[in-house]
């Protein structure tokens, strides 16, 4: 099971083990990790489950595609390094990955 | 906060995020979460699409892991409120328990309107409504040869594009003259009308039918109104949905298309919210008509505003109404309500399958319909949450870019 570290745009941080191929948005919202509401429930359609991907680890995920970009281009505060997190499926390359909260995903 | 205990009949997409988000406001008290459905409270929207191809699996369904209802002190029963005690503030279950409450919140969604012919209860016959009617039907849709489809709303056509796609032969019976037409323009209903096409699906429009037949306890065959048999081993139907209101009915709360709620989504009885796809609301883009959508962000910003009322915040419910559905490789996202345009502009490529509608009442921007154009539909929720000044005449105009109007037109 790989592990992923959310950062909270406060300092905060969250340990969290997650399944391959289950959505980074899954993760942490089963863990409980606050601030990603996932509206939609990973359906793409509600760009609530922001997050940025920490530089370190940009090289082990691909850049947002397609209708994920346009989404990202209306979320708050898009950076570089954005990605929606329901559209991050985890694989073991991820064990590890460090992911940033924006401070709002409305 | 006074409240001591707030108990939540219906453990759907509304009443769940109510539990949630009182606890995110920091609500202490009690929180019993009634559910009559078994298992722990799942969404919807995959079961006509993504789960039916196997895309996804049964735990991506639910909303929360089993121990979030620990650590949160939600205590889930699974079991059915059979009426409401007003005088004595109690539940009672269908075990012969009762609940509690200082207040009440209604959470109990709708059913499917069943299908009136004969032949409706053979074992082939489908609804799509909760989690066990997609597990029956999966493996049907699978191995189906022959699918009718009856009413090309968005699940009958989200199941269409899904039975399609799996190799069946499709036909869709429909009884108004186009696809989604309480829902969308005419201009998106011509889109997915081709697309659907496209992928193999027969329209019969303006068509219902007479009986279902079957053979040996099998569907067999669909009679449709005009005297044709149409071939079938699995019928499946979304002609439609009654809120579950009874409960409401029968404790003596106004019922109007729902159970009838103020702007603050209080019932008839202070101590009693309802809200989702049960409760019919002073809705704010629908000229403070009374309306009940069905939708999951009316479920979760309704749910939002319950709890924060129920924390002292209270604030009349203005969310701007958005919703999807997933067809195939289209996405429809809608912003706004259409209700009563009377003139649109279409922007974009019907060739590309890319194309935005937007629809205007009294010059007013009303509402979007963007397929495949997620840009346009998020500027469109971010245009349309305050009061627009987008004229038709301006969106019409040659190399209009909804994005960059938005971005133009900021505070
Ligand atoms: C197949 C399908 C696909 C959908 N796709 C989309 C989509 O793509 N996009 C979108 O925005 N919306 C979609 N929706 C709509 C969305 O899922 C609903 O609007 C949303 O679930 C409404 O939430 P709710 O809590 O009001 O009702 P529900 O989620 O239906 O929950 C109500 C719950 O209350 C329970 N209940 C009822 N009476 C009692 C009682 N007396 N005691 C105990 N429990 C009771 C019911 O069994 C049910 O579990 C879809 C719906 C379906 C069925
Ligand atoms: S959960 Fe809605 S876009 Fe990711």
């Amino acid at each position: 099971m790989p592990t992923l570290t959310f950062i909270e745009h406060n300092g905060t941080t969250h340990q969290v083990k997650g399944d391959i191929g289950q959505s980074v948005m899954q993760a942490a919202t089963f863990a409980s990790v606050p601030g990603i509401p996932a509206d939609c429930g990973g359906a793409c359609s509600c760009a609530t489950c922001h997050t940025y991907v920490d530089e370190a680890w940009l090289s082990k995920v691909q850049a947002p595609e397609g209708m994920e970009n346009d989404m990202l281009e209306y979320a708050f505060e898009r950076r570089d390094n954005s990605r929606l997190s329901c559209q991050l499926i985890i694989s073991q390359e991820m064990d590890g990955m460090v992911l940033h909260l924006p401070s709002s995903q409305f | 906060m006074t409240l001591a205990s707030v108990v939540i009949v219906g453990a759907g997409q509304a009443g769940f995020q109510v539990a949630a988000s009182l606890r995110q406001e920091g609500y202490d008290g009690r929180i019993t979460l009634i559910g009559d459905e078994p298992g722990l409270p799942y969404q919807r929207p995959p079961l006509s699409k993504a789960y039916l191809l196997g895309k996804i699996q049964a735990t991506n369904l639910l909303f929360r892991p089993a121990d979030f209802y620990t650590t949160q002190r939600i205590e889930l029963l699974h079991d059915q409120a059979s009426a409401i005690d007003r005088l004595n503030r109690r539940v009672i279950l269908a075990s012969g328990a009762a609940v509690s409450y200082d207040h009440l919140v209604l959470a109990t969604g709708a059913h499917n309107r069943p299908l009136p012919v004969p032949g409706a209860e053979l074992p082939q016959v489908f609804g799509i409504k909760t989690k066990a009617d997609a597990d029956a039907l999966a493996p049907l849709a699978k191995a189906a040869r022959n699918v009718v489809v009856i009413g090309a709303g968005f699940i009958g056509l989200e199941f269409a594009a899904v039975a399609a796609a799996l190799g069946a032969n499709v036909h869709v019976l429909e009884l108004g003259e186009r696809p989604m037409a309480r829902a969308v323009s005419r201009e998106m209903s011509e889109l997915f009308r081709q697309a659907h096409e496209a992928w193999g699906v027969h329209f019969d429009f303006r068509q219902g039918l007479s009986r279902i037949d079957g053979d040996n306890g099998k569907v067999c065959a669909v009679q449709t109104g005009d005297g044709r048999a149409l071939p079938a081993d699995l019928v499946v139907f979304g002609i439609g949905v009654i809120p579950n209101a009874q409960l409401a009915t029968e404790a003596g709360l106004d019922i109007e298309n729902g159970i009838k709620v103020d702007a603050s989504l209080l019932t008839s009885d202070p101590q009693i919210s309802a809200l989702g796809d049960v409760a019919s609301f002073p809705c704010l883009q629908n000229d403070e008509q009374h309306t009940r959508l069905e939708s999951v962000q009316n479920a979760i910003d309704q749910a939002r505003a319950v709890a924060a009322r129920l924390m002292g915040k209270p604030a009349p419910y203005s969310a701007l109404p958005w919703f999807w559905t997933d067809q195939g490789d289209l996405k429809l996202q809608i912003a706004g309500l259409s209700n009563g345009y009377d003139s649109t502009v279409v922007l974009g490529s019907v060739e590309d399958k890319q194309v935005s509608v937007l629809c205007f009442r009294h010059d007013r921007l009303v509402a979007v319909e963007s397929c495949n154009r997620m840009g346009d539909h998020m500027a469109a929720r971010k245009i349309l949450a305050r009061a627009p000044k987008l004229t038709a005449v301006e969106a019409a105009a040659d190399g209009f870019d909804l994005k960059a109007w938005e971005a133009a037109n900021r505070d």
